[in-house]
């Protein structure tokens, strides 16, 4: 641990930090563009410069630097001075001065940083450097002039996406940043490139000159188009949330967002129920509330009931639906819209119990019938981790690119029965060894063969658990532990013929199997599940409720509203207690307080913020056993997994021009 | 430099270099090429094989060599590293040319030993010859371009054509070279001064006398 001094203030740095960090440690200010804590060092930007004692009489850029024994480091002298101001005006030489009409005005480095350090007037007079336009895809607007080749989207790419597409092209003054052949970047994870980018250079294409940062409110939410959690931050304007950045969150999504969550934000005001709607005559027909509920109360369904949740919604919501439910007489509730009857009877069988950052330690893993890179975007990035500190990577599973060294086994599932050598010596050898099942091995009942692979291999020792189901819904481990599950899936809800429906913004069920049934759907979005209700009632999409949510790992996460539901749509804890008194039941809430306050006396763990403790992993069935092969993954369309999604239109062009390959023309400017 | 861009992809370049391939002589030395680099660091062999790659484009259309587009896709599949990768070197280094170049590639040094010593004659009498900075003459001889310095200050000025330096210019010279080259025959390389060997002292030894035969240290005379 060396021992440095920091303007006079002598600090113990832990082993292998640079003077950077030291500096940062010692609570000094470091200017910086190129330095980014998540990526490699490239020490091009050399705005960093500090003075450092002992080494050669100039200034030295501090985040190339290590911090050694002894340094004598000063963040404040005329010399760090000069030399910032000095790089100020190289990187501004060719930077154009139009931040008026820059959509990073007001949240730039280069802004900020050229107030705070700058000399405050240019002494160039020369034409400035100019750069054509780059295409990058529907999401990545480039004003390449504005570019002062940090590099960090270079490295971004070829290092935590793994997708090398970015590249530097020529050199010095005429070094430009591009993809080959202004080719789409198409990862699901290019986005963050314009987070990365400390100028204006990469900005967001569908949020061009939509507001400025200032004029935004922040709300802290959590992000529903994937299990994972993702921590969010939804910036919005009035009635209107106009983006999604993700927070930081190292024990969930480190400072990433897929595509699919940053982008589904223009899909929150498109396609809304905004009113209720009644099906007369094989038609839907605007109504009012009354009329809605009037509906509801002549179906009269007794304890004919069953709730579908769909996989948007928040733990809230399902338990008040339970109540409902419970209240009618009825326990027929189930998550799993698309017919997955896996065993929920112990949650520890089906959570991620490595924990997201804990699977980067892991050093052999097989992932069986999942592809991740759609189903969970920012666990990939974990696993390239995991891979480039040695893990091997095992894959059972019809092909995909996974972005780091894998090998595929196949996609017979009974090959879990019949293990390559190859793959027993790896995880015989390792002493931190996971599996991960997927969507597509638990549609194949491929959970019990899962723990019986735990139990061979001991996935499960001292201070690991290598046993991870990796789910994609948002709501399915808060409904698993709301009791959201039935023994046979939801063919025991079909089996039961109930009266009355109630779909939780179920959008992804095969309504026709209720055709017997009355289907009251409780929903944001127009979308699959509105087509199929028999009575509406519009509801508030995440963005426009306070919820729980439970993430793949069993993270209890809390997300706040934004902004008020469209229109005439409520929140759906309301609806639902309205309900119940159109139905003459009492669901013992009247508020949201107390909603939240009976959820958690039913179950605690919904009630404390982070891991939930499911217990011991049970053991494998006696008979486990995997057959069949693997057809294709749940995902078919990466950017089009749910409602607001599918009413996004930045979402659709995403869908249609790199799923599906259309090239559109870029209008002439 | 400015204008230095590869060469547009289009149908046309794809058929003509579409199934660009290593000769048999070629594959065998981009082999032995890549064998020099340690395990799992064959992507460091992706300079010499450019580079190998432009003299077989070269010898194919006899002209200095070009890489085009398709070709470097060829050297990334084989080194298996990604085509925006090839694509950064090709382009950071001006010795690749990424648009077709005529059979002469003539650089003329424009820098300051260069400069001083004439390198604007120079230049002068290969424009004279028809040439335009940037581009290749219509019967696809010679391609000019201006380049910072060669390493050839002592027998300034200087240009390098395809592999070959010649030194010691003038314009009546390099006319002659030029004229030589058009020809078909190869004119003399290195430096054009008549009893001259390479970057000798011209004419008696004018500086450092006290080193002819020994060894002298200077400091003390600073």
């Amino acid at each position: 641990m060396p021992k440095v001094k920091v303007d006079g203030v002598e600090l113990e740095v832990p082993q292998g930090a640079t003077v950077l960090q030291a500096c940062e440690l010692a609570g000094k200010e470091i200017p910086r563009f190129c330095y980014h804590e998540r990526l490699s060092i490239a020490g091009n930007c050399r705005m960093c410069l500090v003075e450092v004692k002992p080494g050669p009489p100039k200034p030295q850029a501090s985040c190339a630097l290590p911090a050694t024994e002894g340094q004598e480091i000063r963040t404040d002298s005329e010399m760090v001075k000069k030399a910032r101001e000095g790089v100020m005006e190289f990187l501004l030489i060719n930077h154009p001065l139009d931040c008026p009409i820059c959509d990073q005005g007001g949240e730039c480095d280069l802004q900020d940083q050229s107030v705070a350090y700058g000399r405050g007037a240019s002494r160039y007079h020369e034409h400035k450097r100019a750069v054509t336009e780059k295409y990058m895809g529907p999401l990545i607007k480039t004003i390449m002039t504005r570019c002062i080749h940090c590099t960090r989207c270079v490295r971004f790419s070829e290092e935590i996406a793994g997708v090398d597409e970015i590249g530097a092209l020529y050199r010095g003054e005429n070094m430009q940043i591009s993809t080959y052949l202004e080719k789409a970047a198409e990862h699901e994870l290019s986005a963050n490139v314009i987070d990365l980018c400390p100028v204006g250079a990469l900005t967001s294409r569908p949020y061009a000159f939509e507001a400025r940062p200032w004029e935004l409110k922040k709300t802290l939410a959590i992000d529903v188009s994937d299990a994972l959690g993702s921590n969010i931050r939804l910036d919005s304007r009035g009635r209107e949330v106009l983006r999604i950045l993700p927070r930081v969150n190292d024990d969930v999504n480190e400072e990433w967002l897929s595509d699919r969550g940053r982008y589904m934000v223009d899909g929150l005001t498109r396609r809304r129920l905004d009113k209720p709607w009644l099906r007369r005559d094989g038609k839907l027909v605007a109504a009012t509330w009354a009329e809605a509920f009037d509906a509801v109360a002549k179906i009269n369904p007794g304890s004919s009931v069953a709730v579908i949740a769909g996989d948007l919604v928040d733990c809230e919501t399902m338990f008040a639906a339970k109540k409902l439910a419970g209240a009618l007489g009825s326990t027929l509730l189930e998550g799993r819209q698309t017919g997955l009857a896996y065993d929920a009877s112990n949650l520890a069988a089906v959570n991620f119990n490595s924990t997201l950052a804990g699977i980067e330690d892991a050093d052999a893993v097989l992932i069986v019938g999942s592809m991740i890179r759609d189903e969970a975007p920012l666990l990939n990035t974990r696993l390239r981790k995991a891979v480039k500190k040695g893990a091997k990577v095992f894959i059972v599973g019809p092909e995909w690119d996974p972005t780091y060294a894998a090998t595929f086994l196949g996609d017979d599932l009974s090959i879990l029965g019949n293990l390559p050598q190859a793959l027993v010596d790896a995880f015989e050898g390792a002493s931190k060894p996971a599996v991960i099942l997927g969507g597509a091995a638990l549609g194949k009942g491929a959970l019990g063969a899962g723990l019986a692979f735990a139990e061979r291999f001991k996935l499960v020792r001292d201070g690991w658990n290598g046993f991870n189901v990796v789910h994609m819904a948002a709501s399915r481990m808060g409904g698993l532990m709301l009791g959201y599950a039935q023994d046979g899936g939801i063919a025991d809800l079909v089996a039961a013929k109930p009266k009355m429906v109630i779909s939780l913004g179920a959008d992804e069920v095969d309504f026709t199997k209720f055709a017997g049934s009355m289907i009251v759907h409780i929903g944001h979005h127009g979308d699959k599940a509105a087509h199929a209700a028999d009575v509406i009632l519009p509801a508030a999409a995440f963005s426009e409720k306070d919820g729980t949510y439970v993430n793949t790992e069993g993270r209890v996460q809390y997300s706040e509203k934004a902004v008020f539901a469209p229109g005439e749509a409520r929140e759906d804890w309301t609806i639902l207690r309205a309900l119940a008194d159109a139905l003459g039941v009492t669901v013992g809430f009247d508020s949201f307080d107390q909603l939240r306050a009976a959820m958690v006396a039913e179950v605690p763990a919904l009630g404390t913020e982070g891991l939930a403790d499911y217990g011991a992993l049970p053991a494998a069935p006696s008979d486990a056993k995997a057959e069949g092969v693997i057809a294709g993954y749940p995902i078919k369309d990466r950017y089009l997994t749910n409602a607001i999604g599918r009413a996004s239109p930045t979402l659709q062009r995403c869908s249609a021009e790199l799923v599906h390959g259309e090239t559109f023309a870029e209008a002439a400017e | 430099m400015a204008d230095r861009h590869p060469e547009p992809d289009s149908p046309e370049l794809r058929a003509r270099w579409g199934n660009f391939a290593w000769t048999e002589a070629n594959a065998a030395k981009a082999k032995e090429i890549i064998t020099r680099y340690p395990e799992g660091r064959q992507r460091s062999a992706v300079m010499p094989l450019l580079d190998l790659a432009q003299r077989q484009v070269g010898a194919e259309t006899r002209t200095q060599g070009w890489l085009p587009l398709p070709v470097m896709e060829y050297v990334a599949a084989q080194l298996d590293m990604p085509i925006i990768r090839v694509l950064e070197v090709a382009t950071f280094y001006t010795m690749y040319n990424i648009q077709p170049v005529g059979r002469f590639h003539v650089q003329v040094c424009g820098t300051t030993p260069c400069m001083l010593r004439g390198s604007d004659d120079i230049m002068a009498a290969c424009k004279a010859k028809g040439m335009k900075k940037g581009h290749t003459t219509p019967d696809g001889l010679f391609t000019l371009t201006e380049v910072e310095c060669m390493g050839n200050c002592a027998s300034a000025p200087m240009v390098q054509i395809n592999d070959d330096n010649y030194e010691d210019l003038t314009a009546e010279r390099v006319t002659h070279i030029l004229d030589e080259l058009a020809a078909g025959r190869q004119p003399k390389t290195g430096t054009q001064e008549p009893g001259r060997h390479t970057v000798e002292p011209a004419g008696a030894l004018s500086n450092l006398t006290a080193m002819v035969s020994e060894n002298h240290d200077y400091r003390g005379e600073w």
